[in-house]
């Protein structure tokens, strides 16, 4: 047998065998230990702000840590910052490239970033002497288009993109610091940690992973969707995953058990997972899909507990506030809004 | 019911035993039962084929799916701005429950058809039009740029592309002229669903993300206009997928090397995680406000900001300091918690711990060319023989600290500040939880200024407590 043969019988008998040390820990499923819990009772939330102003479709948001601002990016080309309590645009940030499919917000509130088919990353300073927000640095490096970025802090920005890898920038000095590389597919999405250690990607390989920020190792690597990870974002504890795919479905994984604990689905829904994000608690997850909706989900019990319906063409981007108080979705109609 | 038929709309129409698009139109056409459509004079001329936004209103209310009146506007509206039907005299995709006249599109440019009309098409589209002599038929300003744009990208096959027009504007130049305004304009609305003016919204593009990788077998990939497959290509502006290799040895290796990790990682039971799962939901559910109503309220609802100010403001609510019994992370998270955890540990004079934390914490957020210096100093301050605030930490991190040390990075002191983290947490933590000083903040009695003139340890606070109860 030749040397290749026998190193892919290696790797695939380690696929077999960590298959089975995973099964070998499924003493119950979530579902058998959450039988006697009831389901959340319906949720039903409403719109209590909507914010206008783009001319086109919107890409992505993103919230502050603040609970109040958040940033937007469309395909206008404008990046847009909001006082979501007045609905006031407090900046508006005409983009060079209007192909933008990602923005961010630093934790700091000192700046946001956004990227896409221009395969860049451009930092924006808020908090310029003299009122003006200008462009402070542009991360080229990616060869692919930028499909999310997360800010570490003032100093330090994760990335993933259209090439397949995610990196990490020290902002500054414009330098790749580690490129995380791994994925067999375009790289669609990303979230940090809440201890900020890691951070776990999304990819159009079907499988999420896990990669330590600090040494730019994947840790973990979790497969069971049947399509591209559109959507990708981590459990309040910090223990789980949870993800939204092409394939119809949201799934949640655990860290520690090393797998799939459930999967979000439904017959009747046959489009595409595009935004997720869990709310305070945990205990809901909100999904947008390619239909229009949102679809809000009973984390433990896996049931549907309500539905967001008020946008006029795909929900793309959705963010829970950091004090859990309301949640904003953004859409191709053009508008975003405010539910809780 | 709405849902579904907006469903209809975004899916892929020929799914067995779902309600069909086709069919609502059709019934809509209906010679008797659907709506008025007929040829209307206008000016100098007639315009053919068409009926009154307000009677399309009417007539899906009468279809048996049950629409109410205050959403037929706005799923006529969709069914526009797929392409369905269309104005006749401007470029908006939009209903008016009026006067306006509007036109139904071909079955052939359906959306229903899953057209994905590729940048040849819109070329030769583009090109016929400059070859018909109607001024009403010139060119818009995007359309003129568009075709600037295309001719550019296309150079190489211009000469193919500009034969296909002169042959479609050929075969368009033979039908009667009724028959050809009529196709002049459905063609014209197909496009405006595939390449939308700017400034409106195209329902049916799929995301920039995944255009460059077509995988959707229900799309129609045939050419609007008949171009064979070797002169059409992607857009410029689309990038080839990745293409999947054999992986080689080195890389075979290295994926060895992680699943032989992967399986030698601990992996805690489903039913211990599962039950940390629902404990946390449970005892987050209160703090949820999606699940339980906010104290006092949630701002966003009744417009009144106390909760915000409250939760900016120093002094701590009961609730919130309930969270920090949660666990150190709670605690560490919320910058009060922090000032409070501190100010106890500083009573206790065992604060150099958390002070450790902190500073490494702030290290991580340092720009680059401030690590160096600012890693000297906390080892200075906290792990150097003779440290003013020495720290306690295993002799297996001390050592990768001394190490790290001599080539300062943001991580450096990552072993040691877990190793202190675990420590807190076991010890410091615990300590904090249980001391009067917290249990005074939870109980929310007023802070007394007199506490800080006395020598703070646990026993004279007792005695404190006590005579203030007294009196």
């Amino acid at each position: 047998m030749g040397e290749m043969e026998q190193l892919r019988k290696e790797a695939e008998s380690l696929k077999d065998e960590i298959t089975a040390a995973r099964k070998a820990v499924q003493d119950l499923t979530l579902q058998d230990h959450v039988a006697g819990t009831a389901v959340v009772g319906r949720v039903q939330l409403k719109i209590r702000k909507t914010l206008r102003g783009h001319l086109a479709k919107i890409y992505a948001l993103h919230w502050g840590t603040d609970s109040k601002l958040c940033v937007s990016a469309s395909q206008d080309g404008k990046l847009i910052v909001w006082d979501s309590c007045t609905t006031n645009k407090v900046h508006a940030i005409p983009l060079k490239s209007s192909w933008v499919m990602t923005c961010s917000y630093a934790p700091s509130g000192n700046m946001v970033a956004c990227g896409g088919l221009d395969n860049m990353c451009s930092i924006y300073n808020l908090k310029g002497k003299d009122g003006n927000v200008k462009v402070m640095h542009e991360l080229a490096a990616h060869t692919g288009y930028l499909s999310c970025c997360r800010f570490l802090n003032d100093n330090e920005i994760i990335t993933s993109s259209g090439d397949c890898t995610c990196v990490l920038w020290d902002i500054e000095t414009g330098s790749q610091k580690t490129v995380f590389a791994g994925h067999l597919g375009d790289c669609m999405s990303l979230a940090v940690a809440p201890d900020f250690n890691t951070f776990i990607s999304g990819a159009c390989d079907y499988t999420a992973k896990l990669w330590d920020i600090r040494d730019g190792q994947c840790r973990q690597t979790f497969g069971g969707h049947e399509s591209d990870i559109n959507a990708i974002g981590f459990f309040p504890n910090g223990n789980a995953v949870i993800t939204g795919s092409d394939d119809a479905s949201c799934k949640l994984y655990d860290l520690r058990s090393d797998q799939e604990l459930i999967t979000y689905q439904d017959s009747s829904i046959m489009c595409g997972v595009t935004s997720i994000a869990p709310s305070f608690s945990g205990r809901l997850i909100l999904a947008g899909y390619d239909d229009f909706n949102c679809n809000i989900w009973d984390s433990l019990k896996a049931e549907r507990v309500g539905v967001l319906s008020g946008h006029d063409n795909r929900v793309s981007c959705i963010g829970v506030t950091p004090d859990g108080m309301a949640c904003c979705t953004g859409s191709w109609d053009s508008f975003l809004k405010i539910w809780n | 019911s709405l849902e579904t038929l907006l469903a209809l709309l975004t899916q892929d129409a020929r799914r067995e035993n779902s309600p069909n698009m086709e069919d609502v139109i059709g019934r809509m056409q209906d010679e008797k039962n659907g709506i008025p459509i007929r040829t209307v004079k206008s000016f100098l001329s007639k315009i053919p084929s068409v009926f009154s936004g307000c009677h399309f209103v009417l007539g899906l209310l009468k279809t048996p799916l049950f629409v109410p009146l205050v959403e037929a506007l706005h799923l006529g509206t969709l069914m526009a701005a797929h392409g369905y039907f269309f104005p006749i005299s401007d470029h908006v995709l939009t209903l008016k429950d009026d006067g306006t006249f509007y036109r139904f599109q071909t079955p052939y440019f359906w959306p229903s058809n899953c057209w994905e009309p590729e940048n040849t098409d819109y070329a030769v589209y583009l090109c016929k039009r400059t070859m018909q002599n109607k001024a009403r038929l010139e060119l818009a300003d995007y359309e003129a740029e568009s075709l600037a744009r295309l001719q550019r990208a296309f150079a190489r096959k211009w000469e193919f592309i500009f034969m296909q027009a002169e042959a479609q504007a050929k075969v368009d130049k033979k039908r009667d002229k009724i028959e050809r305004k009529i196709l002049d304009s459905q063609e014209r609305a197909f496009w405006d669903v595939h390449r939308p003016v700017p400034g409106c919204v195209n329902t049916t593009e799929v995301d920039i993300k995944k255009s460059s990788r077509m995988k959707n077998p229900h799309k129609t990939r045939k050419s609007v206009y008949g171009l064979q497959n070797d002169i059409r290509s992607h857009s410029p502006t689309h990038t080839p997928a990745p293409e999947t290799k054999q992986p080689t040895e080195e890389e075979l290796r290295e994926q060895i090397k992680f699943w032989q990790a992967q399986l030698d990682r601990h992996r805690l039971k489903m039913s211990k995680v599962a039950e940390s799962l629902l404990s946390y939901t449970e005892q987050y559910s209160d703090y949820d406000p999606f699940l339980s109503t906010p104290d006092p309220s949630n701002p966003w609802i009744s417009d009144d900001t106390t909760l915000w100010e409250m939760e900016a403001s120093k002094e701590p609510g009961q609730t919130r300091v309930r969270r920090w019994g949660f666990g150190i992370d709670e605690v560490l998270k919320d910058p009060v918690g922090r000032e409070q955890f501190l100010k106890f540990l500083e009573s206790e004079f065992s604060s150099e711990n958390l002070r450790f934390w902190l500073a490494v914490q702030e290290l991580k957020r340092r720009p680059i060319r401030e690590v160096p210096t600012r890693v000297q100093e906390i080892w200075e301050e906290f792990l150097a023989p003779g440290a003013p605030s020495a720290i306690n930490v295993d002799s297996k991190s001390y050592d990768k600290t001394t190490q790290n040390v001599k080539d300062p990075g943001r991580y450096a002191f990552e072993d040691a500040q877990e190793h202190i983290y675990k420590l807190m947490k076991s010890d410091s933590y615990s300590r904090f939880i249980r001391s009067s000083a917290y249990q005074e903040l939870l109980q929310a009695k007023k802070k007394v200024k007199h506490l800080k003139q006395f020598d703070v340890s646990h026993k004279n606070c007792n005695i404190v407590k006590y005579y203030y109860n007294l009196k």
